[in-house]
């Protein structure tokens, strides 16, 4: 008999991912409650800008997404990794080193986010400083990962670790590749890409985000904890193959579908679409993969929360891969874009899908790591059906909403004009959605504390043990063929090799094919279109600070509805200079990308200091804090000056001169102010003079001279 | 849009790399059993002298 090698797992690393898990879960949804009130209640910001829905919001997705999420899939990737592969991991230092950079990082965003310190990328926000730490500990993971693969003892590697290196390689591709930025200072960077570009390749990183970080990983766990809580194999091992090699190979493809009917080439929205609705097969192989292990074991669905959870989470997950096809598809996307749909369709996915099934993980997983029974089955249930209806009350106002609104905003009347003219109307209408969706809300922040209550009683009941010993033989490895040496050496270290190679090749593609990206003469130009002056690019600078995007978009699609709202649609040639792009995916509010002389100065000074003086009944928060605050022009030339290295065709020595001309600009808006009597000291110093300038250039390069003089 | 051809270099190198796995995966016999290996997965080797319970 083999020799039986003697050796322990770390349970340790294990409970401090799970500890973050409960406590990072907790936080992404108060926080989400708290938007959540603030879009029924805008007053619910207490006038202080950290707390303001801008810079709330992205605070929000980060915990729900890198916090909660991110912890429960190291909590069980580091349970499952050793045991699938019957070694301790690598490193006990780099575990360490995992968790508290990982931790760390997420205090950084937590500190820096409600700052305004954001780089305004969806779901990639935090500043250089802070993406670098990613990247280093996201290294430090994949060295321990794939260290222990190399050490295992088990010769196959089980369908959940082919997910998590695949989850490794991508999400370090797309890290990379959406925040190639340089930095201006300490907080804050310009993107390498500008307008249609840098939409693409946000939505690359953006829709792959989701999925191999939302989705991947968690298919992974999937495959482990699932057979593990039921304790009988996956319905098909072979199916779960093809899964995991079509699922890969296709959703890398997918992100532009972020950008139907945008001012992105139609092939390359329509290939998006293709591979968005080619998603479906692999997608519902793995939801009924993992639904149909439980074949015969129904009547224990009914018993074990656990298997609750995962059924639910499994199904969520099936509902979701069927409505992102859907949504994909440009005639539906025609109406769910911008609206809360796509808000309810997300949720699915993270409440359902990421939600449920780490519920399901933590119910299952702490009782075994406390050596101890769950403290309370009733419990358990009662979150249950707490959360599922949590859910439900969550989703369904949200889809109610976004139709409502989406056909009010293409709704015109028997003689031509829009029924519904002003913007405003259509957001009243679906206030009390709002108010029903943070009912959901609450509901599963509820179920929530009660399973927080249920795992603290049993982690104080049970007993923990640090290292879990185990013995499994020592690997046989395969034994090459003679005379094919080159072979020989892929078998002795086969996971070393694909890293190795996978890095070489991407870093030649990459030498390869920047430089032809930095030297583009390729996208299509407008004459008209000129770079920021020094206090539009300032004011655009205040209104990334704010989070504006999360609430306005600036791209006018090409419909009838839109263009008569907002004025002609947009072009690809008038985003050149936006760095970042700007488009956003939501219209809590109007578009902008035609605002520049819709209204006066004094309009905008108005509505900014209080939004209802201008638009009774509107649910932007006031922003008095711009009419407060002196610009900051200490970094104008810094800015110039790096926008310049990123081709920004500013002259050289521009940035010597330029705050003379943002001081000019400045004191002219301050006069016209003065004219319709808003007077102020020092007021042609303070942000709200920026802001004014940038939103009153928005959309004018190529206006039309009629429709700037009405 | 030049970066559309990034992305789609990026992507191929990426999904050739996964192919590269998958070739690599098959030949070396990682896919020979397609179904002890999710039985397997469900027993957790306890050492012999620990009288643990299972679960």
């Amino acid at each position: 008999m083999a020799q039986v090698d003697k050796f322990s797992y770390d349970n340790g690393i294990v409970r401090l991912f799970t500890y973050a898990t409960i406590i990072f879960g907790l936080i992404g949804i108060l926080v989400g409650l708290t938007i959540a009130l603030q879009l029924v209640f805008p007053q619910l910001n207490f006038g202080i800008a950290e707390v303001t829905y801008g810079r709330l919001r992205p605070l929000h997705t980060n915990a729900a997404i890198f916090a909660f999420v991110g912890n429960g899939i190291f909590a069980g990737v580091y349970y499952s990794l050793q045991r699938l592969l019957k070694a301790p991991m690598y490193s006990k230092f780099l575990s360490q080193f995992h968790f508290w950079g990982w931790q760390a990082i997420i205090l950084a965003a937590a500190v820096t986010l409600p700052l305004g310190i954001t780089s305004s990328k969806e779901y990639a926000e935090l500043e250089w400083p802070i993406d670098l730490a990613i990247a280093v500990v996201w290294v430090a993971f994949g060295i321990n990962m794939f260290g222990t693969i190399l050490k295992r003892r088990e010769n196959h590697l089980y369908v959940a670790i082919w997910f998590y290196i695949a989850t490794w390689v991508t999400v370090t591709m797309l890290h990379i590749g959406n925040n190639l930025e340089l930095p201006v200072n300490m907080w804050k960077s310009y993107g390498v890409f500008a307008g249609v570009q840098d939409a693409l390749v946000q939505w690359w990183y953006g829709h792959n985000a989701v999925a191999f970080f939302l989705t991947t990983p968690y298919l992974g766990l999937m495959y482990y904890f699932l057979p593990k809580a039921a304790n009988r194999p996956v319905y098909s091992y072979r199916l779960s193959i093809i899964h995991f090699w079509a699922l890969i190979f296709i959703y890398i493809w997918a992100g532009p579908h972020h950008l139907l009917y945008t001012s992105l080439p139609d092939w390359a929205q329509s290939l998006g679409t293709v591979f968005s609705v080619m998603l479906i097969a692999p997608s519902w192989g793995g939801m009924l993969n993992g639904l149909l292990t439980l074949r015969g074991a129904w009547d224990r669905v009914r018993q074990d929360p656990v298997l609750k959870f995962m059924v639910v989470a499994i199904t969520a997950y099936g509902m979701a891969t069927f409505e992102g096809p859907m949504l994909s598809v440009k005639s539906v996307n025609a109406i769910s874009h911008y609206t809360d749909w796509t808000i309810g369709h997300v949720h699915i996915g993270t409440l359902g899908w990421n939600g449920f099934f780490t519920f399901g993980l933590l119910y299952w997983l702490i009782p075994r790591m406390w050596n101890t029974n769950l403290y309370s089955q009733k419990l358990a249930n009662a979150h249950f059906w707490i959360g599922t209806l949590g859910i439900l009350f969550y989703a369904v106002p949200l889809y109610w909403a976004g139709w409502t609104q989406s056909l009010m905003w293409k709704q015109f009347t028997a003689d031509g004009f829009l029924q519904y003219g002003n913007f405003l109307e259509t957001v009243t209408q679906i206030k009390p959605m709002y108010a029903m969706r943070s009912v959901g809300g609450t509901l599963y922040m509820v179920g929530y504390l009660v399973m927080m209550y249920n795992l603290f009683k049993t982690i104080g009941a049970g007993k923990f043990a640090a290292y879990e010993d185990a013995e499994a033989p020592a690997r046989v490895t395969y034994v090459a063929h003679k005379g094919e040496h080159w072979h020989k050496w892929i078998e002795r270290s086969p996971v070393q090799m694909l890293v190795v190679s996978l890095v070489a090749v991407a870093i030649g593609g990459i030498i390869e094919i920047l430089p032809m990206v930095f030297v583009d003469k390729n996208v299509p130009k407008i004459e008209s279109v000129r770079p920021y002056t020094p206090l539009e690019l300032e004011g655009r600078d205040l209104y990334i600070r704010e989070g504006c995007v999360g609430c306005h978009s600036q791209m006018v699609r090409p419909f009838r509805s839109e263009t008569e709202r907002y004025g002609e649609y947009s072009k690809s040639g008038e985003f050149i200079y936006d760095r970042p792009f700007l488009w956003g995916s939501k219209r809590t509010g109007p578009d902008l990308h035609r605002e520049g002389g819709k209204y006066s100065d004094s309009w905008h000074y108005n509505h900014m200091y209080d939004p209802e003086s201008m638009s009774p009944g509107s649910i932007m928060p006031p922003y008095p804090w711009l009419h407060k605050r002196d610009l900051n022009t200490k970094y104008t030339a810094a800015k110039i000056k790096t926008l310049r290295t990123l081709g920004t065709p500013y002259e050289v020595g521009y940035e010597q001169i330029a705050l003379d001309d943002l001081r000019a600009q400045a004191k002219k808006i301050a006069a016209g102010l003065a004219k319709d009597g808003i007077k102020l000291e020092g007021i042609e110093n303070k942000e709200i003079i920026a802001m004014i300038a940038y939103l009153q250039r928005l959309g004018t390069d190529i206006k039309p001279k009629s429709q700037a003089n009405q | 849009m030049k970066v559309i051809f990034l992305l789609i270099l990026v992507s191929l190198v990426v999904a050739l790399g996964f192919l590269a796995a998958f070739i690599w995966a098959v030949r070396s016999g990682q896919y020979d059993d397609d179904y002890t290996p999710s039985v397997r997965m469900l027993l957790d080797d306890e050492p012999t002298t620990n009288d643990k319970t299972a679960n």
